[in-house]
Parts: structure tokens; sequence; C-alpha cells
């Protein structure tokens, strides 16, 4: 059988999906006995303009990690759509914009007015920002145009599947892959790959009674976690009850509460809303006035909520 | 420009959507800018509803349901009322001003009250203008 062709690719993203790739560890060897890589640019040196050249879909698989940010990012995930059969949205900000995504929070001209002209660390008299070209006498240089918005990969192209996480697990990656190889009979396109369709609470191991009620939130350092009760029975915000469960559970495991980070389970468009929801039950107050108390002590509900998922989310961005 | 607010209303079956009802029957005249949707507790009315309603380009979002006490459900009116402090204080972090999200109590025998509110509710959002959502999700659209 001919050697599969794969390609990685990142946009908007810290690199760590590439290093979750490598994780695979043993398996890479088998990713990479059925696979010919052909592009990959934390590993491999090969230049936009090869992918460029390449006939369409001549690439079997990409696994696009990282939001979009910029005109680069955007050029690279409409080439690869063009060349690749599958396109897989790899990762949080691929899927939902990720912790880039955050950005959305602030303009362009907020981000650049606090890169190029507010931080500690800037001098900067001459107010100069970024341009897209620039002409001296060596020649002209284009850099890539930084949107208003960051944009999850399915906003920008067509994608064929999602693995969330921030990252993916490991393991997770090397089953999906070998599928895909084995000639398996692939799921309906559109479909969240590499995850399962219950939520992290279903996964999650600590004790848990029916009835969760709340009289005041903590963060995690203003209290001591008794490594064994249900997050949110100790009053600390964990997004299992709105996440999807695939991870392994393990920043639970390793008694951190959940981010949220693989999204929402199966039928909730939006993972910040199904919180909200979710937490609106357990809130042990009927008087409007005890409740904005509680309220009061989740400091900042839209980042809690939507931590890797605000592009994603129904609303996307703060209203401009 | 001629701007006529658009207000999406969930009312619960048993008191809110009854009182609306009572409104009509009585031939109260009100604004007529409101969209009802009846649901069956206010306590059904997922967050996500009153998004996807902004999104979608909703000036205003009226929740009513039964008196606190009254519920249909018992409780469903209660858990309402915290999902809407939670809602309320998101759409504020994402730029909606909370005067368009409003949460009251309507019983079934208010049809006037349900009027007069959905007039003064009106009224303070023709005041304010439309929502910035349109302009906000159509700054770049990069798939066309």
């Amino acid at each position: 059988m001919a050697k599969l062709k794969l390609a990685i690719y990142w946009g908007a993203a810290c690199g760590g999906c590439c290093v979750s790739v490598l994780d695979t560890h043993e398996g890479l060897l088998d990713i990479v006995a059925a696979a010919d890589l052909v592009f990959w640019p934390i590993a491999l040196d090969v230049k936009y303009k090869d992918v460029e050249a390449l006939p369409d879909q001549s690439i079997d698989l990409t696994l696009f990690n990282g939001a979009v940010r910029n005109s680069e990012n955007k050029h690279m995930a409409q080439v690869l759509r063009k060349k690749s059969k599958i396109l897989v949205a790899y990762g949080s900000c691929a899927y939902m914009g990720g912790i880039p995504g955050l950005a959305n929070f602030f303009s362009r001209e907020d981000i650049f007015k606090r890169a190029y002209d507010e931080s500690e660390s800037t001098l900067n008299p001459g107010r100069v920002r970024p341009v897209t070209k620039n002409v001296m006498k060596e020649g002209e240089i284009e850099i890539p145009e930084f949107f208003n918005d960051v944009y999850p990969l399915s906003q920008v192209v067509d994608v064929d599947y999602m693995i969330p996480g921030c990252p993916p697990q490991s393991s997770r990656l090397a089953e999906v892959f070998m599928a895909i190889v084995s000639g398996a009979p692939l799921p309906p396109k559109g479909t969240v790959v590499g995850a399962l369709d219950k939520t992290n609470c279903d996964e999650c191991k600590r004790k848990k009674s029916e009835n969760k009620t709340i009289k005041r939130f903590y963060r995690p350092w203003e209290i001591e976690d008794d490594k064994e009760t249900c997050f949110l029975e100790q009053g600390v915000i964990c997004l299992g009850p709105a996440t999807r469960s695939g991870c392994g559970v393990r920043c639970v495991e390793g008694n951190g509460p959940c981010r949220g980070c693989y999204g929402p389970p199966p039928g909730a468009t939006d993972p910040g809303a199904k919180m909200m929801s979710a937490i609106g039950t357990m809130i042990d107050s009927n008087e409007p006035e005890e409740i904005d108390s509680i309220i009061e002590q989740i400091v900042d509900p839209a980042g809690l909520f939507y931590r890797f998922s605000l592009p994603g989310s129904i609303l996307g961005r703060k209203l401009l | 420009m001629n701007f006529r607010p658009t207000i999406v209303a969930f009312l619960c079956n048993w008191c809110a959507y009854t009182g609306a009802d009572l409104a009509g029957t009585s031939r109260l005249h009100y604004a007529p800018n409101i969209r009802i949707i009846r649901v069956m507790c206010s306590g059904r009315i997922e967050p996500s509803f009153v998004l996807k309603a902004f999104q979608q380009g909703a000036d205003g979002v009226l929740i009513c349901g039964c008196h606190p006490g009254d519920c249909h459900y018992q409780t469903g009116n209660y858990r309402c009322l915290r999902r809407f402090k939670l809602l309320e204080k998101y759409i504020a972090q994402m730029g909606i001003e909370k005067e368009r999200l409003k949460l009251e109590w309507i019983s079934a025998s208010e049809g006037k009250q349900f009027a007069a509110l959905v007039n003064s509710m009106t009224l303070e959002i023709l005041n304010m203008g439309p929502s910035k959502i349109m302009n906000s999700l159509e700054v770049e659209h990069l798939k066309h």
C-alpha cells in the first residue's frame, strides 16, 4: 500500500500541538511507517512555495493547529484546504479559537496600542505601527496583515474533522491516525474525533453528591483542596459539566479544576452558556441580593467560561 | 433612520404567557416590537437561547416567569433568576448593555402589567438605539 501523505501546520499557536504529535513517543514510528510527512514547519524545512506547487488533493491528511489571526494563517489554511483530502482542525485553537482567541475581548487597535505604545518595556515615541508593505532600497518587504478578530479554522475554510484539546491527548491522535490508515469507514464530516461523547463529570472519579449547592465561590488559591471531593462542591469553579470528555480528566487527576479545553459536549453549541446554565442550578440562594453577592465572587465569567472557545462561541467577540 | 427595535421575549407557559394572553383578550394596546416565544417554564430558558437571540440581531431580550414562590414546577423561576444574573454579568463583559436584557415576573392575571412592561422596555431600547452586534459580527468575513 502506498504511504499516506501527512502535513502538519500551525496557525496562531504556541507549538504545543506540534509537540503533542511528538509526544506519541514510539507511536510516532508507526505514524512515520504509514505516512510520509510532506510539510511540518516545526520539524522539516519545507517552504510555502513547495506546498503551493503540490497538485490539489495530493495530501491525504492535514492536521491544522492554531487559530487564524493574520493573513498568513488564512492563506495557508486556504492552500492546505485545496491540497488536502482531509483537513482536521487539531487542538482547541483551530477548533474554537483557543487561548489566542481571548484577544477577541479587544480590537486590533486596542492590541496595537498596548503592544506598541503602552507596554512598560516599549519606547516608541514615533508611534510606529506595523505596516503590511514596506519599501526600502533593497526592495519591498511584506508582512502578514493582523486581523481585527481571531477565527477558528472552520470560519475560514471547510473543515472535515475536529480533534479538541490544549493540546490533544497524544494517544487519541495515534488512535485517530491509525483508524485513517486502516481504511476504516470515516465518521460524517464535521464530527469531533479523538474525544468521547459525555461530559468530563461522567469520567471524573471525585466524590460527588446528587445535590450540588454553592454558597461561596473560591478561586483555586483561596482554598485547600481536599483532593477527593468534586471541585464545584468545594466552591471552586470546574468546567467539567460543560466540557466534552476524552482527555482522561487529567487536570482534575492532577488536582486542578477543568478549564474546558475539550470544548462543549455533543448537543451544546456554546460551552460558556452551558456552564452558566449548570452553575445557575447550583447557586444556593433564591434572594436576588444574595445571588448578586455570590456571583460577584466570579471575577471574570466571560474569560473563565470561554477560556478556550471565545471566537467559536455564539457571540464570538466583544462587541465593538 | 426609522429604528424599530426587535425584542425577543421568552414567556413561561403557566404565568407570563397567560398574562400576555390576558393582555390580548382584554384588547390592550401595546408596542408591537415584541416576538414572543412560549416555553414551559422560565427554568427551561438556557443562556444559549438568550445569546442566540442577541446574535441573530435582537435589540433586547425579555424573560418573564411566575412570581417567586408561584412556579408551576416549584423552583424553575429561581433557576432562571440565577442564570439571568450570570448572563447579565457576561453580556456586560461582551459589550451588550445590560438594559437590553430584562427579567420580570408576570402572573396570569397581570395582563395590564405585561402591556406596560412591553411599552416601557420598547421605549427604553428605542432611546438606546440598535444593538451593535450586526456591526461587530460583520467586521471581517473571511470565508467569502
